[in-house]
């Protein structure tokens, strides 16, 4: 079966949104897809809006084409919402998965909606409000489109020049986001 | 075996597994991650070299000539603006037939000032003397790199690789990269003829008159002409030991049986391919050409690839304000001179980073009318988003 | 290896610069290229910016240098030698090198590679050949032409006493990169431009010497008297002998007497213009007055000059192509007759 998935990945610079896509296109090629992963392209400014983007695909990607209609929407940075138009192109029944302590998850007409503090969750592992392995996990969760051990990979051999402390921080944070949706799920059940 | 990488990340490996004695460059962007990473194998002790701040591209591209005259290995990299000014230097270059190989991260000139993926800066100095490859992945941006040391040292030539900013310098895709032995069986340690040494002095770079000039350029043009056979024939040794090719000068996809035919340069033709797929599923006979070496250009071998085809599609990320479309007008020239009187239309797209999407390559395989009389050439349309997905208002 | 024993040139037998070559009679310039690469000699590699030093030098396949020598483009000199010294390091070699380039290639085109240069280290000597325009292209103006010169881009006419601007300090620029040696020179005093070479090729890292080298034919002198108007315009206080390490003033040569400037003017034919004019008599006021105020910059003299130093700095800082003075306006000069 020929399986073919796009993501977007919304953030503000400093948030690692680039790194976010880029681990999460990691995770996958160790998983065995073929992937890419790219930035919007322009200049980097921190603070400013950041978008990124993923391939997944079982046959080799030959495109270069920036991703209009993805399967699913990672924001990183609920604020944005309000300014940016986030879910363009996302397709119908598309995963959205956003930052947020407020919004509870639900599934409306449209879209899918989960919703989790990563920030928080981030801040507790990592020191700083980085919400971007947390949401990775969430993401692999609940689409299972990437294993949890390949993205553990990708962190470890990513962030491997930053040091142990850094890794184990991020694969915890991303073990905690991923937890948050499984463990949400059996409650559910 | 094949890892995900960054575009940049794994054309720097490339260089360094060709072992450059000197690099150096002027960032610009979407040169910049290829040299930061380059510095930083030189501050790990990855790459022995001399990494050289300039401090300008016309200063960076004057270092590598210096070094290669000096008996070095160097490697440099610009974009756009950078390219353009190192122009002068280029010639230079070319004609003191010194082997440099350097990366154009392909961007748009200005003005308007714009960061993004054409190929206006590299075809501005098309004539400059350099054998330029057009590479369509990061795969390929990594083997030509390799091929292109080989072919340099050995034509007398420098060798310009064209890849793609951004649409490639920029993305992760997966790319195998070579051990240091394969590299090391591939290419030899330079060598260089005419190096400056006080053991036996020489001058470069002296003056000429009328009488002697233009044997100086039928010698350049004469090596651009040997390269063609130079460059096929590395790229099927490459094949051999690495067990990929790139098709030498030109790359043909699912040619066979097909009435028309697109023809480009660059990143944008694995689109295309996935177009051409697409379009044979549905019956029709279309195929693509992929123009990997513009310079020395095959003109040769343009007319057999595409002897007895009925359409051909010329699409190009540039523009000759004035003219049209560059690689069109060549072709012409190139299918003309062999007696082959097909039309050849011109597409001009993908300027200033515009995408090139399949939906719009498809519409570019359709036949069009010029939109006015006379024209040589039409731009491409741009995208258009499909309406039952556009959900563009903020929340 | 086989060595050829014609391979091996002898210092004492073969000069750098070989005789033969297509330099104007009196050529300073010629004169101070044969000095410089006869005490570095031919163990070195030679690059030169474009200009007349490579044109008489190279001219149509043909070579005067017994050393390897390279010429890249006009602007690029430094940034050629910083790769060819990278290339030497890369491969544990110390030859040296040296870069050869007239004003044009040093003060105005050759600058911002030059700066590279020095502000990333190279251990290069850059050897600038200063005969103060463009002699190469038919004696233009360069940013090196001192104030009130004739020459094809600053002519005398009715609004025009030759080059308005000033003479750039050069020297004061490369030095302010507190580099480990800079220092000026002419021809006219061999002695010490040899200890000066001599010195440079001791040290590592970037140096540089600018060297005075008159050029009868765009100066407008007696092919005869390139060394005398070089001594001349050292013993006026135009042109200082001076030498800076790590941007200190480390050395001068002081003078005995000072001569008056008319004495380096007069037999320069690019200088006529100012003689026999009222505006003409200002400027070799004004010229008098910048001799004054380098001599009591740099401290050359005992003795007071003719300008006290609070008027000549005065002349020098605001009077005629001073930097807060404006170009003299049609109305001026009419009122000045």
């Amino acid at each position: 079966m020929l399986i073919f998935r796009e993501i977007r990945f919304h953030g503000r610079g400093g948030q690692g949104t680039v790194s976010a896509a880029a681990l999460m296109a990691l995770a996958a090629f160790e998983d065995g897809f073929e992937s890419q992963a790219f930035p919007k392209f322009g200049s980097e400014r921190r603070g400013a809006p950041v978008e990124a983007y993923v391939r997944i695909s079982s046959t080799i990607i030959r495109a270069h084409n920036q991703v209009y209609t993805p399967d699913a929407v990672v924001i990183q940075d609920a604020g944005l919402l309000r300014s940016e138009p986030l879910l363009r192109g996302l397709k119908r029944g598309g995963l959205i998965v956003l930052n947020s302590e407020q919004n509870p998850s639900r599934e409306d007409d449209n879209f899918r909606w989960i919703c989790l503090p990563a920030s928080q969750i981030g801040e507790r592992h990592l020191g700083r409000p980085l919400p971007n392995t947390v949401l990775l996990g969430a993401l692999a969760a609940s689409t299972e489109w990437v294993s949890l051990g390949a993205l553990e990979e990708a962190v470890t051999n990513h962030l491997a020049s930053k040091g142990e402390t850094l890794v184990n921080a991020n694969i915890a944070a991303l073990r905690e986001g991923y937890g948050f949706i499984t463990h949400a799920e059996e409650v559910m059940v | 075996m094949k890892k995900l990488l960054e575009g940049s990340q794994a054309v720097a490996e490339a260089v360094r597994l060709c072992r450059p004695q000197v690099v150096a460059a002027y960032p610009i962007t979407p040169q910049t991650h290829i040299i930061e990473r380059l510095a930083q194998q030189v501050a790990n002790g990855e790459l022995e070299a001399e990494f050289i701040n300039a401090e300008s591209e016309f200063g960076a591209a004057s270092i590598v000539l210096g070094a290669v005259a000096a008996g070095a290995r160097a490697f440099t990299a610009t974009a756009s603006q950078g390219l353009l000014l190192m122009t002068e230097v280029l010639y230079n270059i070319a004609g003191l037939r010194l082997p440099v190989v350097m990366v154009c991260a392909n961007r748009a000139v200005g003005a308007p000032i714009n960061i993004f993926s054409d190929h206006q800066d590299s075809m501005a100095v098309r004539d400059a003397g350099w054998i330029q490859l057009y590479v369509e992945s990061n795969q390929e941006a990594v083997d030509t790199l390799i091929q292109a040391y080989r072919i340099a040292e050995v034509c007398g030539l420098p060798v310009m690789v064209c890849m793609d900013g951004f649409l490639l310098t920029h993305t992760f895709e997966p790319v195998d990269l070579p051990t240091q032995v394969m590299v090391d069986n591939f290419l030899p340690p330079f060598h260089f003829s005419r190096t400056l040494a006080p053991s036996r002095p020489m001058t470069l770079g002296g003056g000429s008159e009328p009488e002697n000039y233009q044997e100086f350029r039928m010698a350049q043009f004469e090596a651009m002409e040997n390269a063609r056979a130079v460059i096929e024939a590395f790229d099927a040794e490459f094949d051999d030991q690495f067990g990929r090719a790139h098709g030498g000068l030109l790359q043909a996809y699912r040619l066979h049986g097909a009435q028309t035919v697109l023809l480009g340069m660059g990143s944008l033709m694995g689109a295309v391919r996935d177009v051409v797929d697409k379009l044979r599923d549905q019956g029709q006979a279309v195929g693509a050409l992929r123009l990997r070496c513009f310079r020395p250009f095959p003109a040769q071998a343009l007319t057999q690839y595409l002897s007895g085809v009925q359409r051909i599609v010329v699409l190009e990320k540039a523009i000759s304000i004035g003219a049209g479309g560059i690689v069109a007008a060549e072709l012409r020239a190139a299918l003309h001179q062999a007696g082959n009187m097909t039309p050849v239309e011109s597409v001009i797209g993908g300027l200033g980073g515009r995408d090139l999407t399949p939906e719009v390559i498809e519409t570019v395989f359709q036949e069009t009318p010029l939109n006015e009389k006379g024209a040589t050439f039409r731009f491409a349309p741009n995208h258009v988003m499909p309406d039952e997905t556009d959900r563009g208002d903020c929340l | 290896m086989k060595t050829n024993a014609m391979d091996k040139r002898d210092a004492f037998r073969h000069n750098v610069l070989t005789s033969g070559h297509r330099a104007c009679s009196g050529c300073g310039e010629a004169m101070a290229a044969r000095m410089v690469s006869d005490l570095i000699g031919p163990d070195a590699i030679y690059i030169n910016a474009t200009g007349c030093l490579q044109v008489f030098t190279t001219h149509n396949q043909q070579s005067a240098w017994q050393a390897p020598w390279i010429h890249s483009v006009f602007a690029n000199a430094a940034a050629v030698a910083s790769g060819v010294e990278a290339a030497l390091r890369a491969k544990g070699k110390g030859t040296p090198v040296v870069v050869q380039a007239g004003d044009g290639g040093t003060f105005d085109i050759g600058l911002q590679c030059l700066s590279g240069m020095i502000e990333r280290g190279h251990d290069v000597l850059f050897v600038c050949y200063d005969n103060e325009a463009y002699m190469n292209t038919g004696v233009q103006r360069s940013s090196s032409t001192p104030h009130a010169v004739r020459t094809t881009t600053s002519p005398p006419g009715r609004l025009s006493q030759g080059k308005h601007h000033l003479k750039k300090d050069v020297i004061s620029i490369i030095a302010a990169h507190h580099m480990p040696y800079a220092a000026t020179a002419t021809i006219a005093y061999f002695p010490d431009l040899k200890a000066k070479v001599e010195k440079a090729m001791r040290i590592k890292g970037p140096r540089f010497l600018q060297i005075l080298s008159p050029c009868p034919l765009g100066w407008a002198h007696d092919s005869a008297l390139s060394v005398t108007v070089s001594r001349l315009a050292v013993e006026t206080g135009l042109f200082p002998l001076v030498e800076l390490e790590h941007g200190e003033l480390t050395g001068v040569m002081r003078l005995a007497e000072q001569k008056p400037v008319e004495e380096y003017l007069r037999p320069q034919g690019r200088f006529k213009h100012l003689f026999g004019s009222k505006t003409g008599a200002v400027e070799l006021r004004h010229l008098q007055a910048l001799a004054d105020a380098r001599i009591r910059h740099y401290d050359l003299l005992d003795a007071d000059t003719q300008w006290d130093t609070e008027r000549a700095m005065q002349s020098a800082r605001h009077g005629r192509g001073g930097y807060a003075s404006s170009m003299p306006t049609s109305e001026a000069v009419k009122n000045d007759a």
